[in-house]
């Protein structure tokens, strides 16, 4: 799948980190007027966890949004596998092993936890409207498969008790832990977590980061993270994209960036010594 | 009853009685567990496979007859078939409480020796591998979910899996070993080493034979016309000897199925799912499932709140009658089955408790409204009271003969008598082997004829024949004017109102009582909830002034009723506070099986103790607060304090002895 020379990395907890999945070449978005990121260039690498961090408005989102394909820089290139990455409908960058969660909560909430993961798999089915109306055979067959991988997805975060419980009754970490599901769900090879820890408490994220670890663990994910709250993210990531006012300034490991003198001035405000 | 009438001669142990379930109920159900939304059942012959690969497992891996095996996690089937594992090759599996702090553990661990020990998960590693090094004899640890525990150095870590798949592969070469060791277990060896939680001082290792457990669980088996065709959910914590007897000595012994809920959170959902027919609470469960119901009926719409208002009256009327067999005119039978099919049968159904045929709770006195709601519903709940030493049954209540206040006559085969200072003393074949290296104990509990104290002071009611516990005798106590302090009864008293969920009443050589409370949150915070109180804790919460009122009345009123009994007039309570702070396991306060720890808290909140005796308004405090992951912090408040009224007492009698 990768190319063979491109080199890894190992990390300070030993874990091996493959190729570049995903490169960003040069990559400037503008709004109108507004310039929402300026010629940016960084890569992502398998079985990472990566973080993009930076003030509110500093293009984060909208960085977010073009590696998930949803939006169309103006300039630039974006590398997927090596190969540069044509305009797609969201359904198509889902088939290709991207998932995402949303910074607000983009789930159903009328249903219930399970309905809401189980479409987390609705890239992999292929029974249509009219054998699901009929139901025995190919769709039910289908179902049950499905049922098992989120099923083992649910067990995986400990939502088994919430399981027939409607998405509308609970709490922000949970539905958080709600949509993880659903995007665990579909299998990625390249998760984007848009603020996984935006609004939670101390507990939640806790339990958050550790499931982070735990899937990047033990499916192997490579994850981009959006995220503010520092601490998280300096104890999650491998490593770092800094950005301000759509520029990136900084970029590498989290004790790197912690001493980048434009960082601190940037995002942790200018220190007085 | 084809099973209890068997010989148990030919069984002196489990593993025996396992390969007897193996070959009589074969595919019969012996454990379901949910896994991934599913149940998956796992028959008797199934088991006995499972076991016995993992036994050549331990084998391979070294264990020893007589080695020490701890036993750590929530209630899987694995972990019960490693206890049965540990038995056939010889070694005494020793549960431990999975919600100990590792210090706790170490402590157990240590006192034990225990060279092996299968844990749960992560989580449980974690805590072994923090106190290792304090471990001499620790050699190795076997896990069942690998979960996390990949990047684990596993020189002395092994997958439960893979112990089981070495054990399989090695069956022609170790089973003249496994059978050879079975068939050397003797009825006197050890079964199983469990650690009394402890209201004072250190854990004591109580050491069980083969015989202790399976004559009593042969005899309450047959009290209680236990079949092969039960169906028990296990969620009580796999060290406690209630547990080891119901979903291990009478399971193996009848060859009933033992349930294992998916987690802590899904246990109502997995209840009802079951339907257990044979079912066993603490009164803290099942006052949690009636402090539920009632919330959500005052939630509901008016039609439903009057229609369940109505039949419960009816029920609280002839319900328990019509349970235990005494006459009750048509009429109210009639109006009983419209009940049932209305509010009583829907509210079983929901509390899981349709199918259940015999109920029991124990370890602490239960509410007797509490009590006769579930008997009024015709749930044939009943008392027990039992100690880990006497391998659990010491008195329990026959059908029919059921009431709140007593615990029922003495088990079979168990000879019960009260000594001279009125504490309780009993005698039978469960009556355990010794406490583990420390015969200074084993002592001064148990002498040379057999008889064990109990430590709580009882009578033998004259005219039944039941035996009514009245406090550890320990904590009956004299006030100063030489009236007799009983705090238990005070504090049960206290504990029968929903909004109240623990209380502790100080007094022994005192001229008044004065006591702290706990409310219970999920009560008190729904009352807030409807009456428009904004709080953020549970320290807010405990605060309010409105709240102060409501426990007050309470207070009040357990003072009217404890000033009708000439005995205990003296022990009303004058002053009373309630605590900032919810009493917990982890600060020590409480036992694992949520008993007061009395004197640790008098020491604790000594200040608070002063304070109510020396008249002031109100008193800062700072209290150290442990949490989950061991971590310590500080609570400082600012508590009120307030005087109740009390009953003048004119005729005060001498306290009898």
């Amino acid at each position: 799948m990768l190319d063979a020379t491109q080199d890894g990395y190992t990390t300070a907890d030993g874990r091996k980190i493959g190729g570049v999945v995903m490169e960003m070449k040069n990559i400037t978005l503008r709004f109108g007027g507004v310039v929402a990121i300026k010629d940016i260039s960084f890569d992502i690498r398998e079985g990472e966890i990566r973080a993009i961090i930076g003030p509110n408005g500093a293009g984060k989102s909208s960085m977010l949004n073009v590696i998930s394909g949803f939006y169309v820089p103006q300039e630039g290139e974006v590398l997927y596998k090596g190969k540069p990455r044509p305009q797609m409908k969201p359904y198509q960058v889902a088939r290709q092993g991207i998932a995402r969660t949303f910074q607000n909560i983009a789930l159903f909430e009328g249903m219930t936890v399970l309905d809401n993961v189980m479409t987390g798999r609705l890239n992999k089915m292929k029974t249509n409207m009219f054998q699901q109306g009929l139901w025995k055979g190919a769709a039910e067959r289908e179902e049950v498969e499905n049922r098992e991988v989120v099923e083992k997805v649910i067990d995986f975060l400990e939502i088994q008790n919430i399981r027939k419980t409607p998405v509308a009754r609970l709490p922000y970490g949970l539905k958080k832990r709600v949509e993880l599901a659903r995007a665990l769900a579909a299998e990625p090879s390249l998760l984007l977590l848009d603020e996984p820890m935006a609004g939670m408490n101390v507990e939640e994220k806790e339990d958050m980061s550790r499931f982070i670890l735990d899937v990047n663990d033990e499916f192997g994910t490579t994850i981009a993270l959006i995220e503010h709250d520092m601490g998280v993210v300096m104890d999650l990531s491998d490593r770092v994209v800094v950005m301000d006012y759509g520029k990136k300034i900084g970029d590498g490991t989290p004790d790197e960036v912690r001493s980048n003198q434009d960082v601190i001035d940037a995002y942790l405000g200018v220190a007085h010594d | 009853m084809a099973s209890a009438s068997r010989d148990a001669g030919k069984f002196v142990s489990l593993p025996a009685l396992l390969d007897r379930n193996a070959e009589t109920y074969g595919t019969k159900p012996a454990y379901r567990e949910k896994q991934f939304g599913i149940w998956q059942t796992t028959s008797w012959s199934q088991t006995r496979t499972e076991i016995r690969n993992l036994a050549r497992g331990l084998i391979n891996l070294g264990v020893n007859k007589g080695d020490f095996v701890a036993i750590i996690g929530t209630n899987r089937p694995q972990l019960y078939w490693s206890m049965v594992a540990a038995q056939m090759v010889g070694a005494v599996p020793v549960p431990l409480y999975q919600d100990s702090a590792a210090e706790e553990m170490a402590y157990v661990l240590d006192h034990c020796g225990a060279r092996f020990i299968i844990v749960e998960d992560q989580e449980q590693v974690d805590k072994v591998i923090e106190v290792q090094d304090r471990l001499s004899q620790f050699e190795h640890m076997i896990y069942l979910d690998p979960r996390g525990l990949r990047k684990y150095d596993h020189s002395q870590l092994h997958d439960y899996a893979h112990v089981q798949e070495t054990g399989h592969g090695l069956r022609d070469e170790l089973n003249p070993e496994l059978d050879r060791r079975q068939s050397a277990i003797t009825y006197d060896d050890i079964c199983v080493m469990l650690y009394t939680s402890g209201t004072t001082g250190k854990p004591k290792g109580v050491v069980l034979s083969n015989r202790n457990i399976i004559e009593t669980s042969i005899a309450s088996s047959k009290f209680d016309n236990l079949t092969q065709k039960e169906e028990i959910l296990s969620y009580l914590p796999m060290a406690w000897v209630g547990d080891f007897i119901f979903s291990i000595g009478q399971a193996y012994w009848c060859g009933f199925c033992v349930n294992c809920p998916e987690g802590e959170a899904t246990l109502l959902t997995d209840l009802r799912e079951i339907g257990p027919t044979y079912y066993f609470a603490p009164p803290r469960v099942f006052e949690t499932q009636l402090t539920t119901v009632m919330i959500r009926m005052e939630d509901s719409t008016r039609f439903k709140k009057w229609l369940f208002d109505r039949y419960m009256a009816h029920a609280r009327k002839v319900g328990g009658d019509i349970l235990d067999g005494k006459p009750v005119s048509l009429g109210d039978r009639i109006k009983y089955w419209l009940g049932d099919k209305f509010v009583y049968g829907p509210l079983k159904n929901t509390l899981g408790l349709s199918r259940v045929r015999l109920g029991y709770t124990a370890g602490e006195a239960i509410g007797p409204e509490i009590f006769s709601f579930y008997r009024s519903l015709g749930i044939n709940l009943k008392q027990l009271y039992g100690q880990t030493e006497a391998g659990v049954f010491i008195t329990q209540q026959p059908d029919g003969e059921v009431r709140a206040d007593t615990v029922g006559v003495p088990s079979p085969g168990v000879e019960v008598k009260i000594g001279e200072t009125g504490e309780v003393f009993y005698r039978s074949p469960g009556v355990f082997v010794e406490y583990y290296k420390n015969p200074e104990s084993t002592a001064s509990t148990k002498d040379a004829e057999g008889w064990v104290a109990t430590g709580d002071a009882g009578f033998f009611e004259p005219d039944t024949g039941h035996l009514r516990i009245i406090d550890r005798a320990k904590d009956v106590g004299k006030m100063a004017d030489g009236a007799m302090f009983a705090p238990k009864y005070v504090e049960n008293k206290l504990k029968f109102y929903p909004n109240i969920l623990e209380a502790v009443v100080f007094g022994a050589g005192r001229d008044r009582c004065v006591a702290f409370i706990n409310i219970d949150l999920s009560a008190v915070g729904n009352w807030a909830e409807r009456n428009n109180i904004a709080y953020s804790s549970y320290q807010e919460l405990a605060g309010h002034p409105q709240v102060m009122e409501t426990i007050q009345h309470h207070v009040e009123e357990v003072n009217a009723s404890v000033a009708e009994d000439e005995m205990l007039s003296g022990c009303q309570i004058h002053r009373f506070l309630i605590l900032h702070k919810e009493l917990d396991a982890d600060d020590g306060e409480l036992t694992r099986t949520r008993k007061v720890r009395r004197r640790i808290i008098e020491e604790k909140f000594h200040d608070l103790v002063t304070a109510l005796y020396d008249g002031s308004e109100e008193i800062a405090t700072r209290t150290e607060v442990t949490y989950e992951d061991g971590r310590k912090g500080y609570i400082a408040a600012t508590l009120k304090i307030r005087d109740a009224k009390v009953v003048p007492v004119t005729t005060q009698k001498v306290a009898a002895e």
